[in-house]
């Protein structure tokens, strides 16, 4: 018995202390039932931070599960789309899963420490989809959001930080690679993986690590431009890198109030992910291939580039007959590349045969006036954004 | 004896009778309302039974009532506001508790800490129970059709029923797949269906609770998941199955409809009690009152549930004889009573943390779906629950019109009591037995409760019965089983608001869509009257 309020509050993550102190404009929100920052100082500094030093974020939020167990290996590959089979200890991978109809559930990314021991992290909560999909499997389940911290450090500059913060040869991690670290008597591990289409890292710990680690970061990354990050932020970096986002940028199926709002990985730019060669069954494989074979997919995720400097937020896309084919689903002005870009569900063909004369109707207001503006867009590579200092191994160090 | 000529005479003057009235009079006609009681409100009002405390007598949270109702009558102009509940919570024996929020995940990490599981489970079930929401809320608005009728009004009807469950997005409606659970939700039990979900038993008690408010079925009954339905459908702005508080009490509801009704030419004439509709060659053209006044109208409109309209004031012998049999096997049991408690302060709930806003809208002890069947069984043997399943609230702490600062108003609505009390029937002593052992079964999770009470009122099923009028006392003027949903309310046949009788029409809960503040019956009959009519009118039951 608990008679404590904060238990029916929203949670405070282990590094509230923390977070809410560097905190300048008190601007909170709701992340999978935790308080934490929208905005710390100005989002556009905050974003600047993720393309030219270090930017820090609470990731904490984020579900964490801890997969274990003799079959887990066999469990995680049946679970999702991707065939893991080859994947080797101490890496990560990128992943979707679906539903038994092949509607995608969520994205995430699943951390593979042995053939017994994954952690997987994702939007969504799965707690029971994944007791419910483990029959006949040996394996068992630890929701681990609430006991682990997480911490994402990307930016130019964040293999520079860690370094100073006591992660040796770093430089060194390859993308989706992950390494044990003990740092300041606490286990700590880091991946190199991120959000932000940028170099950068995520950190996993224990949260009585929290603070320490926060501190000691702040300070390795003194002279290296380090700032915290907040969604806002997390929300520019991420369109330009051309990740998708749950319930954003597609409906998670099994939080579809209507089911035709649900979309196959091939509706949402996913098909890559999907290996019906897998030798073993996986959710959602019969639905998938019959799709494939088919070739009734009715939509499609692509990204645009828009004419004008006018961000299309929530626009309707038309064809030239002004016939309505599809929504903006997340838009924004690039300060990097100084482009209007937007990523959009539409209707198939277009966005795949049909690339041209394809307009957004975007409503930009203008002191208690909308001016209504009608800008032809441009399909092309989701992925609108990706550095080679993204890839490169060793990553490049400030000294 | 007095004569009097209106265009339409409406019997009763409850939230039904107020709204047909008021969408009448808005179009153009002379309405007059007569009401037995010396007040108006049915079973929505707020009476002053110990002085400086307001109760809501008969209901007291508000959801149902149609938005679009409240829109078309302007009730904000006379009055109406509504006071959305700050959370919910059962209290439990071992002195803990389980809490629901305003906030959707607030409410997940309060869930969390009984069960991880369910606390996703959730989740899926609001969705579900919100698609099914989806569904069935134009419904409310429109007129069943007659399935066995080839009139184009309702093959159409049909149609736009049909297409509700089975058309796609664009028309508002869902998938096949999900058309297999809308007639498993629609027929099953409860604790079958809350069982696919959950795990604890907690859980499931505490959402068990709206199935079996008001219905004389258990948790165990099949089609105790739609009453669980039938009280989420309602909203307050948008926030689908939230309830909250009619500020100054559910007589405020029909205060501010009366206000509609007399801003465009109507009335209610209270102490008017009708004891017999005037027919003359199968048409009604009158009523007569107890006085012994006789008022004739072109349409007469019943507000009184389907039995008491052509039970005990329409002559038999001028219904046909189907109809009469089938209106006397409507299944209308009272199942419910109630205390309006007058408190000196506001009690104390050990189990719920003070300030917790879990404590702020209904409160209940019930923790287990066991408990409640148990419950049920008490009452088919014709006895009062040992252990109850209640609904109490203090609406004064939301609401500063109910009682002076410091001093609590407390609804508590309790389930299961009978209508025919076994072992000779009630009687003011067994009454106040019952009262009493309401006020111990609180008790055990209030130790200051006794203390605070300076007057309470009772009410059986059979007040129910004598005073509001609610025959046996079924708050919702008739069972919400399928075999008395839709086409089928109140009797196959006559679910249109129309009767055997011409010129004479329904509008009370008995009719399509049921019992509860909805109001839709009311402003669904007013527009078959006005069709028949060939009345123009405007607003969203047009």
């Amino acid at each position: 018995m608990n008679r404590d309020l904060r238990f029916t509050a929203l949670k405070k993550t282990p590094f509230h202390s923390r977070t809410s102190l560097a905190s300048r404009t008190n601007k909170y929100y709701n992340w999978n039932g935790f308080t934490v920052p929208t905005e710390y100082s100005t989002t556009e500094l905050e974003y600047t931070a993720a393309r030219n030093g270090t930017s820090v974020m609470d990731l904490t939020p984020m579900c964490k599960y801890m997969i274990n167990g003799s079959d887990a290996n066999k469990f995680v590959d049946y679970l999702v789309t991707r065939d893991l089979s080859q994947m080797e200890d101490n890496t990560v991978a990128y992943i979707i899963w679906c539903n038994e109809d092949g509607k995608v559930m969520d994205d995430g990314t699943i951390f593979k420490f042995s053939n017994t021991k994954f952690m997987l992290c994702c939007a969504v909560k799965i707690y029971n989809w994944l007791h419910d999909s483990a029959e006949g499997f040996d394996v068992s389940f630890e929701d681990a959001t609430d006991t682990t911290a997480a911490l994402a450090i990307q930016g130019p500059t964040s293999c520079s930080t860690l370094k100073n913060y006591g992660a040796d040869d770093l430089e060194l991690l390859k993308p989706f690679g992950m390494k044990q670290y003990n740092i300041n008597g606490y286990d700590v591990l880091i991946s190199r993986t991120g959000f932000t289409g940028d170099l950068g890292y995520e950190l996993w710990t224990d949260p009585a690590n929290a603070e320490n680690m926060w501190d000691s970061i702040m300070e390795a990354g003194k002279e290296l431009k380090i700032r915290p990050f907040g969604m806002h932020a997390l929300e520019m970096t991420r369109i330009e890198a051309g990740f998708i986002q749950t319930n954003t940028d597609f409906m998670a199926a099994e939080d579809s109030l209507r089911p035709v709002r649900m979309r196959s990985p091939y509706e949402i730019g996913m098909g890559w992910l999907v290996h019906l060669n897998k030798e073993s069954y996986f959710v959602g494989k019969r639905a998938l291939k019959k799709e494939k074979e088919t070739g009734n997919s009715e939509r499609c995720l692509v990204g645009l580039d828009i004419d004008g400097d006018k961000p299309a937020v929530g626009s309707v896309i038309y064809n030239e007959k002004k016939e309505d084919i599809g929504i903006v689903t997340a838009a924004m002005w690039s300060p990097t590349m100084k482009r209007n870009v937007a990523l959009a569900s539409l209707k198939r063909p277009y966005g795949i045969k049909i690339k041209e004369n394809i307009f957004a109707e975007i409503y930009h207001p203008e002191e208690l006036e909308y001016k209504k503006i009608w800008a032809k867009c441009k399909v092309v590579k989701r992925q609108f954004f990706s550095p080679e200092r993204r890839n490169k191994v060793p990553a490049d160090l400030y000294e | 004896m007095a004569k009097n000529t209106h265009d339409v005479i409406v019997i009763g003057a409850g939230h039904n009778g107020l709204t047909a009235a008021s969408y009448m009079a808005k179009a153009g006609l002379d309405v007059v309302v007569l009401e037995k009681n010396e007040w108006i409100g049915g079973a929505a009002v707020s009476r002053e039974l110990y002085p400086g405390w307001k109760y809501s007598n008969c209901s007291y949270v508000c959801s149902l009532l149609r938005p679009e109702i409240m829109r078309d009558l302007e009730l904000y102009k006379y009055g109406l506001q509504i006071i959305p509940y700050e959370g919910s919570a059962t209290m439990m024996r071992n002195g803990d508790y389980y809490a629901h929020y305003h906030d959707h995940d607030m409410t997940i990490n309060s869930i969390r800490r009984h069960s991880h599981k369910d606390a996703e489970a959730y989740e899926r079930y609001s969705r579900d129970v919100l698609r099914q929401c989806k569904i069935i809320k134009p419904l409310l608005k429109m007129t069943p059709p007659d399935l066995t009728s080839f009139k184009p009004k309702d093959l159409f009807g049909a149609l736009e029923f049909a297409k509700h469950f089975a058309a796609k997005d664009e028309l508002g409606g869902l998938g096949e797949k999900e058309i297999y659970d809308t007639i498993r939700f629609y027929t099953m039990s409860i604790r079958d269906y809350l069982d696919e979900y959950f795990e604890s038993d907690i859980t499931k008690a505490h959402l068990a609770g709206s199935a079996i408010i008001g219905t004389a079925l258990g948790p165990c009954s099949p089609g105790s998941a739609y009453v669980l339905l039938h009280h989420y459908m309602g909203e307050v702005d948008g926030s689908v199955g939230a309830w909250g508080y009619s500020r100054g009490g559910m007589g405020s509801i029909t205060k501010a409809m009366t206000g509609c009704l007399n801003a465009h030419g109507g009335e209610v004439k209270p102490d008017n009690e009708v004891v017999n509709v005037i027919t003359k060659n199968g048409r009604a053209i009158g009523v007569a009152t107890k006085k012994g006044d006789e008022y004739y109208a072109k349409k007469i409109v019943s507000n009184l549930d389907v039995k008491r309209t052509f039970l005990k004031i329409t002559e038999e012998s001028s219904l046909p004889g189907e109809f009469v049999e089938r209106v006397k096997n409507f299944k209308i049991r009272g199942s419910s009573g109630k205390l309006n408690i007058a408190l000196d302060g506001l009690p104390e709930f050990p189990c719920i943390p003070e300030g917790d806003p879990g404590g702020g809208g209904d409160m209940h002890f019930t923790e287990t779906i066991e408990e409640m069947e148990g419950a049920y069984d008490d009452w088919k043997r014709g006895e009062w629950s040992r252990n109850p399943y209640v609904d109490m609230c203090i609406p004064s702490k939301s609401d500063p019109t109910m009682a002076a600062p410091g001093k609590h108003y407390m609804s508590v609505f309790i389930q299961y009591v009978p209508f025919n009390l076994a072992n000779g029937g009630w009687n003011e002593e067994r009454k106040q037995e019952f009262g009493r052992h309401i006020v111990d079964c609180i008790a055990e999770f209030s130790p200051n409760f006794k203390d605070l009470i300076n007057h309470y009122e009772v009410r059986t099923p059979l007040e129910l019965d004598n005073e509001v009028g609610l025959t046996e006392g079924n708050i919702f003027q008739g069972e919400l089983t399928m075999d008395q949903l839709m086409f089928n309310r109140p009797v196959p046949g006559y679910a249109q608001y129309r009767t055997p009788l011409k010129n004479m029409y329904m509008c009370s809960s008995s009719t399509h869509p049921g019992g509860g503040v909805m109001g839709a019956p009311g402003a669904n009959a007013a527009r078959e009257v006005l069709i028949d009519m060939n009345i123009p009118q405007t607003g969203n039951y047009y």
